[in-house]
């Protein structure tokens, strides 16, 4: 897959605008859900995606054919993803409680709409669950969760995605993980 | 009883896949004897396990057009590009049809007028010069528009611009014989700097490299 989006770049360097459309279908999924698990909330999440993907073009002669896409994209969607945790700050407190809030009323209304049986209700419980306690976790525990388990990148990836020694990204990831043992080993 | 923390750190290195044989077999060992050490290990792959279980998320279906219209236009140029990259074979045709008309173009301009130095015994049939077989014709001779035959002698320099020349096996020219087709010569400039700019266009060569100069990483 590499090789193609490495193809597609060569494309759009050229200025063909027409292959990032490409590129875009390929990632989409993974960077909008790696927003959603940093930010809790769907429509902000997509709307930081979609941020990353214009932002990644507009500086695609910046891109170090070097590195993987994916790690370039990533980087930047993880930063806009800290920017928009941080702006959000002053009230963080009064949005604490609410922070999971979104996933809870869209699992709810798929629960509502669609009569699901006894174990696919207690699943979605579950599900808004793991997502409040991920939208519990400091940013910088977060971040690297986020990447580790619902992106399955290497630690050594993230420390490329973080531009963070490994040292660091392994203590992070040991902290977050225990913050949420904590919240999660009654559910 | 208050269990040494490096036993927590195992369990994190465990989960991390970078644990040693000597720090697992360590691990393994108390957990066996410690319940405590025991429940928060599980309580950990517990955590991992709900992690993973995650469903999977999609975007809308408009994700991908929605970030295409947000996109800044691009450059004029890159289309005109995509579209010779696209239409190979009409891109030749008009190439051709430019040469073609560039040609046209210049002899047009130049004028087409048949013209020859006046010397004594020169021949002229049809817009071609002829020194005819035994004779001698003093100093040098330019044709334009025109060929020339040479069967006899020419004591000095031919030039022939816009023309052909012809030397018979009995003809002498003391001089130098020159060709100066301003038309091919035209051509075939143009067509050097054609093929130059198409090849260009095609490969994009020269924006690449000025790009991957940069190399600067996004932050
Ligand atoms: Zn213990």
């Amino acid at each position: 897959m590499d090789g193609v989006v490495k193809l597609r770049i060569r494309e759009v360097l050229k200025g063909d605008q027409n292959a990032y459309g490409e590129i875009v279908e390929l990632y989409k999924d993974k960077v909008f859900q790696l927003c959603y698990r940093m930010l809790g909330n769907h429509h902000e999440a997509e709307d930081i995606a979609q941020e990353a993907f214009i932002r990644a073009y507009v500086n695609i002669a910046r891109f170090n054919m070097e590195l993987k896409f994916s790690t370039w994209i990533y980087r930047i969607a993880t930063n806009l993803c800290i920017d928009r945790i941080r702006k959000k700050k002053p009230d963080f407190y009064l949005d604490a409680e609410v922070s999971g809030t979104d996933g809870l009323t869209m699992y709810s209304q798929v629960a509502a709409e669609t009569n699901l049986p006894e174990e696919d209700l207690e699943s979605i419980e579950l599900q808004e669950a793991i997502q409040r306690a991920i939208s519990k976790l400091p940013e910088k525990y977060r971040t690297v969760i986020v990447l580790k388990y619902i992106e399955e990148l290497s630690l050594n990836e993230i420390s490329e995605i973080l531009d963070m020694p490994l040292g660091t990204v392994k203590t992070r990831i040991h902290r977050g993980r225990e913050s949420l043992r904590q919240q999660l080993r009654n559910v | 009883m208050v269990c040494p923390d490096k036993y927590i750190s195992y369990m994190h290195e465990y989960l991390d896949g970078g644990i040693s044989v000597e720090q697992e077999r360590q691990l393994k060992e108390h957990l066996q004897q410690c319940p405590k050490c025991q429940s928060h290990f599980h309580e950990l792959e517990k955590t991992v396990a709900l992690l993973q279980s995650t469903g999977s998320l999609k975007t809308s279906d408009n994700f991908t057009a929605k970030v295409m219209e947000s996109l800044p236009k691009e450059k004029r140029k890159a289309g005109i590009q995509r579209w010779f990259r696209r239409h190979p074979l009409l891109t030749a045709a008009t190439l051709f049809l430019v040469l073609m008309m560039g040609s046209m173009v210049s002899s047009w301009n130049q004028g087409d007028e048949f013209t020859v130095s006046k010397q004594a015994n020169l021949v002229v049939e049809n817009n071609t010069v002829i020194v005819p077989e035994g004779e001698v014709v003093e100093g040098d001779i330019v044709v334009r528009n025109g060929d020339i035959r040479i069967e006899g002698k020419v004591n000095g320099n031919v030039t022939v611009v816009n023309g052909e020349k012809y030397l018979a096996s009995v003809g002498e020219v003391t001089g130098e014989i020159e060709e100066i087709n301003a038309v091919f010569d035209w051509i075939w400039y143009q067509m050097k700097n054609f093929f130059a700019a198409i090849g260009e266009l095609f490969t994009g060569a020269e924006e690449t490299k000025e790009q991957s100069q940069e190399v600067a990483v996004f932050q």
